[in-house]
């Protein structure tokens, strides 16, 4: 279960990030943050090849001590981002890309609301719900 | 010290090379030995073989060799590995000996020189007591050897100073000392090497031969020590493959040791070095996965063993040392043409490394309590003064057991190293350790990490109190979370950097931090937004300000007094904030009422001001600087006495500016430079926002990007609300002055279309509708420039309506002078213009004049101007067609030379309006006209639209001697106007060139002369006559043939002679018979010598039928009556 989930926007914004609450928030912006660097590497290198159907799923963006991150970028490049504890080894990639599936489809919906103007910060509840029902449930 | 603590040995990171002794050489005073010395040990490049040489004395005193055990049974080793081994063999026991000796082959006394040698080879025999050590002797030599085997003296001395030394043929060389000195010696070590193999080879199976008498239970220890031993003789041996193998082994029996508390530094510094090596081979033998698995490996199992808590600051310390040695020998790698990627690069490992430092800082800081004084005595002495085993504690060395041997001492140990502990410079490990990691992030294009690792520089620095650095770091990275809008992650950077500027007492970047964290960027709480502004007020007033929270109380009190001081200074209490560049707490939002504004209205410009702040705000002065600056002084507001102005938290609140334009700026722009906001008073201390252009700051481009496709922008109630919402006002930085509406009017009269080269008339009339006289009314008519160039050419612009104009008249004619205007006065003017060439044209007629007028009670003079164009198409007034015809109306075409023919025109009226045509003529050039005086068939002919006017000519040509047939008719002129124009306006003169004529000539020409017409019974007289035109006689035969029209009397057939340019007359008499059109008698003329001409030829001139009357009736009146 992941320990942060972020929302960025195609201008690499935040949107929406979430985190437990045990652990030092700020860290987690810093960390998704610099993700950014190898999601924005992996998108151009896709780029140079036109026709090439890129995969949503970046799949691990790069392991930390502590923590594991994951990517994925939605064909308006929107990126989501998924950061896993790094002692969590019991989940496995097709675990993380359903997650990520999960989050896209809510996104989705999100979008579909009239009344939310693209670029705006997430405030969904529905998406709110998503997101924690990934998130690792502190008691 | 204890910085150098946690640093590998430097005999661990070098590679090991064959250790080989020089003895006997004398460097420092005897030439030849130097050289030699020279040779051995310059231009060691990566070709030559890896030995390390070192020049000892020929009696140096090698280290003791202890007895060899026998028995390893009751031996219980004290530790993993002795801190001196790693030196010893590499820098104290060689692997080989060496003699330098001088000695030629024919020396005089070489039986002395030969003991001699023997001697010195013995005691270093003798120093070297239990050693496996070699020994070779070289010879130097002065005289250059002979081939192998010629020299019997030289083989049979060898052999006698071999036996005399005790010493193998192989250990034996010879030097000698020529010209090739560097070829020898290189020969030479070649050979110490395979015998520094041998020597490490041996060395391998004496510790391997250990093995057998250990036991697992009291030799683990032991264990690791003699793989460790195996693998470092290989590296020495240069056996990198195996040197790995044993390494490996070694490092996998350091994780089997017991591990317990006292000795698990011991266990973790061993497993470090084991580590280093391994990764270090690795990466020497390209296979870098290999090292990254290793040390992931190494990692995973030593992240846990702790150790002492007490200590656990110097786990943090190895952990961190180990990733900053991995990034080393990574990046070392990497310079010797290893490829990293952006995921995989040292700067991890390097980051990771600071990381533990920051952990062993924090630990240090909790487990380092202050105020115990230092043990004494010092229970990190030793005798020796260091160590006797590599990870060792100074007060227990060799103790083995699992629990301490002494409690006391265990804990004046824990509390001497934490007091060495605190007296670390933490800071500055960790900021070189960032300061690397940037580095390698730099090169991979990570530049988000970069940012981020600069931050925990510039927070580093801020712990170390270097806050000048700090914030030179931290203003560095916020710039790119602010363009990024990464707002947590900047409220977080600045509030660090406002605690830097307060502790620095640097107003300026104080204030800036202040606005900044106020502003709408920061995700601040309300409550320190509040606390902020209450700062920001007082400095405002020029008091200190409260300190930030989490400051250090020390560094506050210092703080206070740097910011009285500066309280103190007088002057330079103004301060000047370009806020463009940031997130200010006031936003500001400039923009005229409209994009362009009429020279005779007053220009409005509004200013909205809006507080994001939590408490109310004043501000003294307001001033917008415009592009001329003239405008400047009726853009100020400022607040009078004590009526000072206020921006309410939330609230937009809006200042209205007017003024008017200067005539001189009509047609300019006027733009927002500047707009500046002045806080604070001038007593205390004033800060001016600064705004560049029209306002706005780094966040707002995006805002006005997200307000703009809001769907709420077309949601209910927005006319409803009070005031605009602040998202959606935009910026309108500039507008354009134009000029005053005019109010006169200006109208055409014309009749299109144009007809070519007419002289065509435009009327215009100029009507006032002003209230005030219009004064210096000029026309500016003709051509609108900017169509195709050829048209200005083709188009001609008169004011004369009496002449037509020529080339010299422009297309345009600008600025007539029409003189004044008063109101509700008209006045008309006409223009004429002379299109040469079809096809449509846009005129212009610009009206300008000057009037006086006045706006907010200001006189002013505007200069208005009205536009007409109108589009003319130009068309042919008439068409004009030629045909030339023969005398009988038959189209020719060719024209007998000297016979008459006609030319006939048709000018056809393609106008719409009705044509005069005043008169036509015609210029003839080869021909001449039948008739004395041509005269114009049709003159002042009125023609319709659709209707034609023809003329006939009758003309003769005369024979021409050009060699081409063809000739030159000549021009038919036209004079025309348009029958509507007045009768003075000048006539058009239209130029038809005639088309050319082919002429033929005519041998013999026939002709005849009759009446044009006949009567019924009355004779008809008919005259041929018959021109010979050749120069020779002609022979004619002429005969009629009789008719049933005609009775004729004359010459029915006859044959005469013709003399050359001469005539003949043939008269006959024809006598009627028939009314009506007849054919006449035809008259059959051959030519017998000119062949060519047949009689159709001759004929063609002559009449064919003539019209014959009946009987006339007036004689003969009486026969009517009886009928």
């Amino acid at each position: 279960m992941a320990v942060c989930i972020a929302v960025i926007a195609k201008e690499n914004y935040p949107l929406y990030i979430r985190s437990v609450p045990t652990q030092n928030e700020l860290k987690f912006h810093y960390t998704v943050h610099t993700s950014l660097d190898v999601v924005e590497e992996k998108i151009s290198a896709v780029g140079k090849s036109i026709g090439d159907q890129r995969e949503l799923y970046l799949g691990l963006l790069y392991p930390t001590e502590d923590y594991k991150v994951y990517g994925y970028v939605t064909n308006s490049k929107v990126k989501f981002v998924i950061v896993v504890d790094s002692s969590n080894t019991s989940l496995r990639d097709n675990e993380i890309r359903s997650m990520f599936r999960k989050l896209h489809n809510s996104f989705t919906d999100v979008m579909c609301n009239p009344f939310h103007n693209p670029g705006d910060p997430i405030q969904s509840k529905a998406f709110d719900g998503i997101v924690s029902g990934m998130m690792v449930q502190s008691s | 010290m204890a910085a150098s603590q946690w640093e590998l040995p430097p005999e661990l990171c070098c590679r090991p090379m064959a250790f080989v002794a020089l003895t006997g050489l004398d460097v420092v005073y005897n030439a030849v030995h130097r050289a030699i010395w020279d040779a051995f040990c310059a231009n060691r490049r990566a070709d030559r073989v890896p030995i390390s040489f070192k020049v000892l004395p020929g009696d140096h005193e090698y280290p003791k060799c202890r007895t060899k055990r026998t028995s390893y049974e009751w031996y219980i080793p004290k530790g993993i590995l002795k801190t001196g081994w790693m030196n010893k063999h590499l820098n104290l026991v060689p692997a080989l000996v060496v003699l330098f000796y001088e000695l030629d082959w024919d020396d005089p006394q070489w039986k002395e020189k030969q003991s001699e040698c023997a001697t010195k080879v013995e005691i270093v025999r003798t120093s070297l007591q239990g050693r496996n050590t070699k020994v070779a002797v070289v010879l130097i030599q002065k005289k250059t050897p002979l081939p192998p085997g010629e020299d019997l003296v030289a083989s049979e001395r060898a052999a006698a100073l071999c036996t005399a030394c005790d010493l193998s043929g192989k250990s034996l060389f010879v030097l000698p000392h020529t010209d090739h000195l560097v070829g020898y010696i290189i020969r030479l070590e070649n050979a110490f090497y395979e015998h520094a193999q041998t020597y490490y080879y041996t060395e391998i199976r004496r510790v391997k031969s250990h093995k057998e008498f250990l036991n697992k239970t009291t030799h683990q220890l032991l264990f690791v020590r003699h793989q460790f031993k195996i693998g470092f003789f290989s590296e020495l041996k240069q056996d990198t493959q195996n040197a790995l193998k044993y390494y490996r082994t070694a490092y996998s029996l350091v994780h089997e040791l017991r591990a317990h508390e006292t000795n698990m530094l011991e266990i973790k510094t061993l497993a470090g070095f084991i580590n280093y090596k391994i990764c270090r081979l690795c990466f020497q033998h390209n296979t870098p996965l290999d090292a990254i698995a290793q040390f992931r490996k190494h990692i995973d199992q030593c992240k846990k063993k702790i150790g002492s808590a007490e200590l656990a600051f110097e786990h943090a310390a190895w952990m961190s040392k180990q990733f900053q040695s991995f990034g080393e020998l990574f990046d070392e790698a990497i310079k010797l043409g290893l490829t990293a990627i952006q995921t995989q690069n040292p700067g991890f490992y390097y980051q990771q490394a600071a990381c533990y430092s920051q952990d062993r800082k924090q630990q240090a800081l909790t487990l380092c309590q202050a105020g115990a004084s230092y043990p004494s005595p010092d229970p990190l002495d030793t005798q020796s003064g260091g160590l006797d085993f590599y990870g060792q504690r100074h007060w227990r060395q060799g103790h083995q057991s699992i629990d301490p041997p002494d409690a006391e001492k265990e804990k004046t140990g824990i509390l001497a190293l934490q007091m060495k502990e605190r007296d670390v410079p933490h800071s500055e490990l960790i900021i070189a350790l960032l300061s690397n990691a940037v580095a390698q992030f730099k090169k991979y294009k990570c530049p988000r990490m970069k940012s981020h690792l600069m931050v925990q520089m510039g927070e580093e620095y801020y712990h170390a109190k270097d806050y000048t650095k700090a914030l030179k770091l931290l203003d560095y990275v916020m710039c790119d979370y602010r363009t990024e809008r990464w707002w947590a992650l900047l409220t977080a950077i600045l509030t660090t950097a406002l605690r830097c500027a307060f502790l620095m007492a640097s107003v300026k970047d104080y204030t800036v931090y202040c606005m900044e964290l106020l502003g709408r960027a920061s995700t601040l709480k309300d409550e320190h937004k509040a606390r902020i502004e209450k700062n920001l007020l007082r400095v405002l007033q020029n008091q200190v300000p409260d300190p930030e929270p989490d400051c250090d109380p020390a560094s506050v009190g210092a703080a206070r007094t740097l910011w009285n001081d500066r309280m103190a200074l007088s002057g330079s209490n103004e301060l000047t904030v370009e806020v463009q560049d940031y997130i200010p707490f006031i936003q500001c939002k400039g923009r005229f009422q409209s994009p362009s504004f009429h020279v005779d209205q007053p220009i409005l410009l509004q200013v909205f001001l809006r507080a994001d702040c939590p408490q109310p705000v004043a501000f003294s002065k307001l001033a917008v600087s415009l592009s001329n600056q003239e405008y400047n002084q009726w853009c100020v507001a400022e607040a009078s006495g004590s009526d000072s102005m206020t921006l309410l938290p939330g609230k937009t609140r809006s200042f209205s500016f007017s003024f008017v334009a200067k005539t001189e700026d009509v047609g300019k722009k006027i733009e927002v430079t500047g707009v500046e906001l002045m806080l604070g008073a001038a007593a205390g201390r004033c800060v001016f926002l600064s705004w560049r252009g029209a306002g706005g700051d780094a966040a707002s481009a995006h805002e006005a990007l997200q307000a703009s496709r809001s769907s709420r922008r077309w949601g209910r109630g927005l006319e409803a609300r009070q005031e605009p919402s602040w998202d959606s006002l935009s910026l309108q930085p500039s507008t354009m002055i134009i000029s005053r509406v005019p109010r006169i009017s200006v109208q055409l009269s014309h009749q299109p279309p144009a007809l070519t080269n007419e002289l065509y008339r435009i009327g215009i009339s100029v009507r006032s509708e002003e209230d005030a006289t219009a004064r210096d009314v000029t026309l500016t008519a003709g051509l609108k420039p900017g169509q195709d160039a050829g048209l200005s050419q083709t188009t001609q612009v008169t004011l004369d309506g009496s002449v037509v104009c020529d080339d010299s008249c422009p297309s345009l004619i600008p600025d007539i002078p029409l003189g004044t205007l008063e109101p509700g006065q008209r006045l008309d003017r006409c223009v004429y213009v002379t299109c040469v060439s079809t096809g449509p044209r846009v005129f212009l007629f610009h009206v300008a004049y000057s009037v006086d007028t006045s706006v907010d009670g200001r006189r002013i003079v505007c200069r208005c101007h009205k536009d007409e164009t109108v589009t003319i198409e130009t068309v042919v007034p008439f068409e004009v067609s030629v045909k030339f015809v023969s005398t009988k109306f038959e189209p020719l075409d060719r024209v007998a030379v000297d016979v008459p023919f006609l030319l006939m025109t048709d000018v056809q009226s393609s106008s719409p309006w009705p044509l005069l045509l005043s008169s036509s003529s015609l210029t003839l050039l080869a021909m001449s006209s039948t008739s004395a005086q041509l005269q114009s068939q049709v003159q002042d002919v009125v023609l319709e639209t659709g209707e034609c006017a023809s003329e006939c000519f009758s003309l003769r040509c005369p024979a021409h001697n050009s060699s081409s047939n063809a000739v030159a008719t000549g021009q038919y002129l036209i004079s025309w106007r348009r029958q509507s124009s007045s009768a003075d306006s000048p006539l058009i003169q239209t130029t038809v060139t005639l088309p050319h004529v082919i002429l033929e000539p005519v041998p013999v020409y026939i002709h005849a002369d009759l009446p044009s017409f006949g009567r019924v019974r009355e004779s008809l007289p008919v005259r041929y006559h018959i021109e010979n035109r050749t120069a020779l006689v002609q022979e004619v035969e002429m005969a009629v043939e009789p008719s049933d029209a005609f009775m004729f009397s004359g010459l029915k057939q006859v044959r005469l002679r013709i003399l050359p340019g001469s005539e003949q007359q043939m008269l006959y008499n024809y006598y009627p018979l028939m009314a009506g059109y007849q054919t006449l008698p035809q008259l059959n003329i051959s030519l017998p010598r000119c062949q060519t001409s047949n009689s159709q030829a001759l004929r063609r001139f002559l009449p064919q039928r003539i019209f014959v009357k009946p009987q006339g009736r007036q004689l003969d009146d009486a026969s009517i009556a009886a009928a």
